[in-house]
């Protein structure tokens, strides 16, 4: 039974079965309902396919889902609520967007504090080389590098800005 | 009797890769020219028995020779010819043997074009190659043999997955190889570069044009199995964080940040060390892309553990791979000396900042993609990543990073003036507030995201050109003299700037698709006629036709334009009857400027009528204009180099050079 159910979901995923997502029968009369319930379908996920939201996938599990979310949404469940009735059914497997807990607390905080970190790493590199930067020129030049220089400044300068 | 060919010349390719991996080492120990010279010969001949070997397979596939597993499994007899060939790469075994025809390609060019790098740093790079190559070539002999015969051959095969027999998707994994294993090169130098303690701004110049080369492919790769995906899989999405995108976009994401980093080392021989780090880390994730795809790890973590032999071998590899790289630079990085000083203000600090961001973004989709497993594997909890994470961290990574694209270029090497750059590039902010405006007032509300975000791609195309004007002193020179300017500025400015301007270009696109785009869903019989976003579509027909191996129902739907007809749109569903009665979804695309008309069909009903699914898609090809661009002012900026690849000297002096060896 597994493996068939891998199988169909490798097959739903490389689109062997024809676009059968969001059927005319499915959609609610009330447009402003059925905008919640496409958006909410985006966020949720086609458990027997591979990444795939209920809103693109063809599965019958999909579309299973996405009929529970419309009858949700008819009975007059908040977004939350059908959200929270569904990870109750389902697991958390089912959001495509994670909530925020202990369990996904690195998933979502290593992208913020990894800039963080890269910034403050190179504000203080800059700092430290500006500082060891500073103390290197301050030793004079040789006469000799002197005459060079004004030689140098007194040709003409490259004009091209590269 | 070819089969065994291909597979013998394969083992010839691996027992050259051994030698290749240790007597040039030995040479550069022994300052032994004779010896470091043998990776030249190795590496070129390796090329040609791994050339050979896949030519073998191409021919069991055109000639159908199903008393071979491979082609008995992805081929039949009545394919079409275009399809028997790419059918070779379309399976797991002959998409390895193209990855390491690729392989020593990048290794043969090296040895046929590297006359003018050190001996020394030759031999190593090529030891380096053929360490990688030799890994492969064992994985593909021991785990995944295309060469493999079925004792009682069938006289059928089993043809090749329908939605892989598409021209977009035949082109895609070549491309997609040559931008991966091109990024062996800089790995390569990078740990020549360790391992002989020395490095220059030469060697960046040496790295950069190969860095470039494997940009421009990835980046048409990537671009084309978006393409792919939009037109075949039937609803439109032409961007889905899957993990195999995500394992293309993560090399895609630290090679450009490779490309700017390797730039700053090659003018102001700064930024070494961190460099060769980004050398390392943009083929370890090119590894790890091919590791996710080709492991099966991505389908379940428990199809991995199942049958484990081939997952196991490319987890090792890159282990070995990662794992050494990376203590060698632990170990080396140290020595390398610190480089040239520059203000944070200045084109080195733009191009840090560049790396920053791009270096997040590039670790918030590896950490996506691989916390779900990660997760299930320690704890056995099963989360799920998927777009609307990517879409919340990845897209506010950008903002910044394209406010950022236009003022690089203004600023000058070593100190920079922002104020200066903020008041040359005022006229890109102008025309971004206008654009804002514009789209504000056209889309009469609604989101304030989409408008902003439009003008921020103004802002960048704007930004390119401002900076091309600049160059060339238009508008303040007599028109000659700017004319003679922008033949004389480099090619490598002109690239920059399609580049950058690329990246605007495919914004629009993204936000215009993704904002305004509809959609009908709907059943429609024959002779239906529908308004959809200002045309008018009526279904003329619905017909079943026969295809070479496929049957199809075609829908025909004649569209107009205030009641005068543009076009008949013919999407159609196939069904493949060799495969079990697979089927595939064929959308019909209008063009019309750059937005595009999607029809595609879903099921008939009983009573004669047929599901569509219609999409208009505003702007959508710039989409793909913006990587097309993007790639074409990379190569813009390759051939300039070319005369100068890895060679400090003129050219004409490095001719008699040449001629005197």
């Amino acid at each position: 039974m597994k493996r068939i159910l891998v199988a169909a979901c490798f097959l739903a995923v490389l689109g062997l079965s024809p676009a059968r997502a969001v059927l005319p029968d499915e959609v609610m009369s009330d447009p402003a309902q059925e905008a919640r319930a496409r958006d909410m379908s985006r966020e949720l996920r086609c458990m027997v396919c591979q990444n795939q939201s209920i809103d693109d996938s063809e599965a019958p599990l999909a579309r299973d889902l996405r009929l529970l979310v419309r009858e949700r949404i008819a009975a007059g469940d908040s977004d939350s609520q059908v959200i929270d009735f569904l990870v109750a059914r389902y697991g958390e497997f089912v959001l495509l967007k994670p909530r925020f807990e202990r369990q996904t607390l690195a998933l979502w905080l290593v992208p913020p504090l990894l800039l963080l970190g890269g910034g403050l790493a190179l504000w203080m590199h800059v700092r430290r080389r500006s500082k060891a930067g500073a103390e290197a020129s301050g030793s004079p030049l040789t006469p000799d590098e002197e005459a060079r220089l004004a030689a140098l400044l007194a040709g003409d300068p490259p004009t091209e800005r590269r | 009797m070819i089969a065994e060919a291909g597979h013998y010349a394969l083992v010839l390719a691996l027992g050259l890769a051994l030698i290749q991996s240790f007597v040039p080492l030995l040479g550069a120990r022994w300052g032994d020219p004779a010896l470091m010279n043998v990776a030249r010969s190795t590496a070129l001949a390796q090329f040609v028995f791994v050339a050979a070997s896949f030519a073998a397979l191409v021919t069991l596939h055109v000639t159908s020779d199903f008393s071979v597993v491979n082609v008995f499994e992805n081929s039949h007899s009545l394919k079409p010819l275009i399809y028997k060939i790419t059918g070779v790469w379309g399976n797991h075994e002959g998409s390895m043997l193209l990855w390491v025809l690729i392989l020593a390609l990048f290794g043969g060019l090296v040895a046929a074009f590297g006359n003018n790098l050190p001996l020394s740093l030759r031999a190593h790079v090529l030891a380096v190659q053929a360490w990688i190559a030799g890994a492969f070539y064992l994985f593909i002999l021991i785990t995944s043999n295309p060469f493999l015969r079925i004792p009682n051959p069938p006289i059928e095969g089993r043809d090749l997955n329908p939605v892989l027999q598409d021209i977009g998707l035949a082109v895609h994994p070549p491309m997609l190889y040559l931008g991966y294993v091109g990024f062996s090169i800089s790995f390569s130098f990078a740990i020549a570069a360790l391992m002989e303690g020395r490095i220059d701004a030469a060697w960046a110049r040496w790295v950069r044009p190969w860095t470039l080369m494997a940009w421009i492919f990835l980046t048409l790769g990537i671009a084309m199995g978006s393409y792919w995906a939009y037109y075949e899989l039937g609803w439109g999405g032409w961007w889905f964080w899957d993990p195999v995108e995500n394992a293309s976009l993560m090399p895609w994401l630290a090679g450009t940040a490779l490309l700017h980093s390797a730039l700053v080392m090659e003018k102001r021989n700064a930024l070494k060390v961190w460099t060769i780090l980004l050398s390392i880390l943009t083929f370890s994730l090119s590894l790890l892309g091919t590791f996710l795809v080709r492991s099966g790890v991505l389908t379940s973590v428990h199809a991995f553990a199942s049958d484990p032999t081939r997952g196991v071998f490319i987890l090792l590899i890159l282990c070995v791979f990662i794992g050494g790289s990376l203590s060698l630079f632990a170990a080396r990085a140290s020595q390398l000396k610190q480089g040239g000083l520059f203000a944070p203000i200045s084109r080195e600090g733009a191009l840090v900042l560049n790396n920053l961001f791009l270096t997040t973004a590039c670790a918030t989709v590896f950490i996506g993609t691989l916390y779900p497993l990660a997760l299930e594997v320690l704890t056995g909890d099963k989360i799920s990543v998927g777009a609307p994470f990517f879409n919340l961290t990845f897209g506010p990574l950008f903002v910044p990073l394209m406010i950022a694209v236009p003022f690089g270029p203004m600023l000058a090497w070593k100190r920079g003036d922002l104020y200066g750059a903020a008041q040359r590039l005022l006229a890109a902010g102008i025309a971004a507030l206008i654009a804002v405006a514009l789209a504000w007032a056209w889309a009469r509300g609604g989101s304030a995201l989409a408008p902003l975000a439009i003008g921020l791609a103004i802002f960048v195309v704007a930004g390119a050109i401002v900076d091309l004007v600049e160059r060339t002193g238009l508008f303040r020179n007599p028109l000659a003299i700017s004319f003679r300017r922008a033949r004389g500025l480099p090619r490598s400015a002109w690239g920059s700037a399609f580049a950058h301007a690329g990246i605007g270009i495919a914004l629009i696109g993204i936000v215009c698709e993704t904002t305004w785009n509809s959609e009908y869903i709907g059943t429609l019989k024959p002779n239906d006629l529908i308004p959809f976003a200002g045309y008018q579509l009526k279904l003329d027909s619905l017909s079943q036709r026969q295809g070479p191996n496929y049957r199809e129902m075609v829908a025909a739907f004649s569209v107009s334009l205030d009641g005068e007809k543009l076009s008949v749109m013919t999407p159609s569903k196939r069904n493949f009857t060799t495969r079990g009665g697979a089927s595939t979804t064929e959308a019909a695309l209008l063009t019309r400027g750059v937005s595009q008309l999607y029809i595609s069909l879903g099921d008939t009903t009983a009573d004669g009528g047929v599901t569509v699914r219609i999409y208009h898609k505003p702007l959508v090809l710039l989409i793909w204009y913006g990587p097309v661009l993007m790639a074409f002012g990379g190569m813009l900026s390759l051939s300039d180099r070319r005369l100068r690849v890895g060679a400090p000297k003129p050219a004409r002096a490095q001719h008699r050079l040449q001629a005197a060896e």
